[in-house]
């Protein structure tokens, strides 16, 4: 629909040579993607914080409210945290070895880092399980607790942090190292006080978009975490559990503040790619 | 900062062993698992009906939504980088909601839309047409989760090539699509390789948001990964370790074509 749009360009006036004629017609296309992104994005969304409110504030703060619900919301901000803050001394060690050191098969790491991106969440979450499930060949059984929801989480967020932190490692100026180490400064010192400095931007956004996907994780978590309420319950598997029980008000007042939840962590990490571009300047 | 050997083993040794623990063990057990009772069986779960049903209607669903996002992705790849309208900072932020929602809200955002008791539901009902418990729900929400990752791609080529060539084209009297065909979109065709096989993957995948629309009625409306937790929850689990390789050979793949492209698109960067 798109490539019409783009035919349908008036031929190029020789008046305004300095805005191509595609540029006009463009204005179509864009009319056309907006429309895309309002049809599947926006209206469904609005439909779930619409229905949220359905039966009136009183029963959103209710379903919200819930000794499940809150119980289970806790444990996936919580569990949450714990895999960003994982992620950001294990990503960035990552991110560290594949630039500074050199190993033969670096290059088939490098490449596997992105298996958790290709691979479906529902067969991670399976290979986990056997694993380190019941049936595990090495006897570590972890299945249905808090530390397999972590797990799982840790799997599909590997690339998030090493992935952002890469690139500003890759173009850091190395002179500033050596300068400090010719001034006689030690490897902690350098670390801390010129390498780290300047990977901070990196690590944080990585780390917000790792919260961002364990918060709303579901594949990988439902079957290795057992779902049992009050303990490895995360939020996402409970929603799913309202729907299936036909509670939809309910599971719309609860996926709202997900929701929430999502939005607030996409404007952070906006914020910190303005606060990262300044820190670079 | 030179790091020196003793240390620099140790990180390699910590930062390999977490990688092998997390990734690799387990997915090459996957792959241990599902051959340890010989090939046959495996062919064999891989092709009963409902498995080759789940497997073309997973084909079916990745071609419809990739093509519609790609074709979404070029052009608002082209709005944001080009144009300077009211709002792109606001659609700009939006975009990127589906990779931040979680997919069982996805799910239920169709569900209440195109329900019996959604939005549209009614006027759907009356025309005949089921979409949620049904493909075209399956294919709503594939295309919803994979909606950013063309326009993600293709933006930061854009505003890295810069548009003086788009400029010199039409100054020589080139048309709209002329411009497009012939200057933009080789500049940009690596960027949105990557991006259809992030998409294709992402398509290919997703389990949350299409398991809550699907209904998972086998023969109809299952998808792979849906065979996989169903034949898991039926303590098939010799089914569930086939349908799981296949699914983590077609990422495997996934992951040789974004290898073999990856410095192909940073070359169009520069």
């Amino acid at each position: 629909m798109s490539a019409t749009a783009v035919t349908s360009a008036p031929p190029p006036s020789a008046a305004a040579p300095s805005a191509p004629a595609w540029r006009s017609s463009g204005a179509l296309g864009l009319g056309i993607a907006t429309l895309w992104l309002s049809i599947i994005v926006l209206l469904p969304l609005s439909a779930v914080v619409v229905r949220s409110l359905d039966g009136g504030l009183g029963a959103f703060w209710d379903a919200v409210s819930s000794r499940q619900a809150v119980a289970a919301l806790r444990f996936t901000v919580l569990v949450s945290l714990a895999t960003a803050a994982v992620n950001v001394v294990g990503g960035t060690l990552i991110a560290w070895v594949l630039v500074r050191d050199r190993f033969p098969g670096k290059k088939v790491v490098n490449a596997l880092i992105d298996l958790p991106f290709a691979l479906p969440t529902i067969v991670a979450g399976l290979t986990l399980l056997t694993l380190y499930g019941p049936r595990s060949p090495f006897g570590i059984n972890i299945a249905f607790t808090q530390a397999a929801v972590l797990l799982a989480l840790l799997f599909v967020t590997l690339p998030f942090v090493i992935r952002s932190v890469q690139p500003v490692l890759i173009e850091l100026d190395r002179e500033m190292e050596e300068a400090a180490l010719s001034l006689g400064a030690r490897n902690a010192t350098i670390f801390r006080r010129i390498v780290l400095p300047n990977l901070v931007p990196a690590i944080l956004s990585g780390a917000a978009l790792a919260f961002a996907r364990a918060v709303g994780e579901f594949g990988s978590i439902v079957l290795i975490s057992g779902n049992i309420p009050f303990r490895t319950q995360v939020s996402s598997v409970y929603v799913f559990k309202l729907i299936e029980s036909d509670a939809p008000t309910s599971a719309a007042a609860v996926a709202t503040v997900l929701l929430l939840v999502s939005l607030a962590v996409l404007l952070g990490i906006r914020a910190l790619g303005h606060w990262g571009a300044r820190h670079d300047r | 900062m030179t790091v020196d050997r003793r240390w620099r083993i140790s990180l390699r040794v910590l930062a390999l062993g977490y990688l092998a623990l997390l990734l690799l063990v387990p997915v090459g057990l996957i792959f241990f698992r599902t051959f340890e009772h010989g090939v046959m069986g495996v062919w064999e779960s891989i092709t009963t009906p409902a498995a080759i049903h789940a497997f073309w209607l997973t084909i079916e669903v990745t071609a419809i939504a990739v093509p519609l996002n790609t074709l979404f992705g070029i052009v608002m790849a082209i709005a944001l980088a080009r144009g300077n309208w009211r709002g792109k900072g606001l659609v700009n932020a939006l975009i990127d909601l589906p990779f931040a929602v979680s997919p069982v809200v996805i799910g239920l955002s169709l569900i209440l839309v195109y329900g019996v008791n959604g939005w549209l539901g009614g006027a759907l009902a009356d025309a005949g047409i089921q979409v949620i418990f049904s493909v075209p729900g399956i294919v709503l929400a594939t295309i919803f989760v994979s909606l950013p990752f063309v326009v993600r791609e293709v933006t930061p080529v854009l505003r890295e090539i810069g548009d003086e060539q788009e400029q010199a084209a039409a100054t020589l009297g080139a048309g709209g699509w002329t411009t497009f065909r012939r200057i933009t979109l080789p500049a940009i065709r690596w960027g949105v390789a990557y991006g259809v096989i992030l998409s294709v993957a992402r398509c290919i995948g997703e389990f949350g948001a299409v398991s809550v629309v699907s209904g998972k009625i086998s023969g109809q409306t299952e998808t792979l990964t849906l065979l996989v937790e169903k034949r898991f929850a039926n303590f098939d689990l010799a089914g569930a370790y086939a349908a799981s390789a296949l699914l983590a050979l077609i990422a495997l793949g996934t992951l040789l074509a974004m290898t073999m492209i990856k410095p192909r698109r940073e070359e169009g960067d520069a």
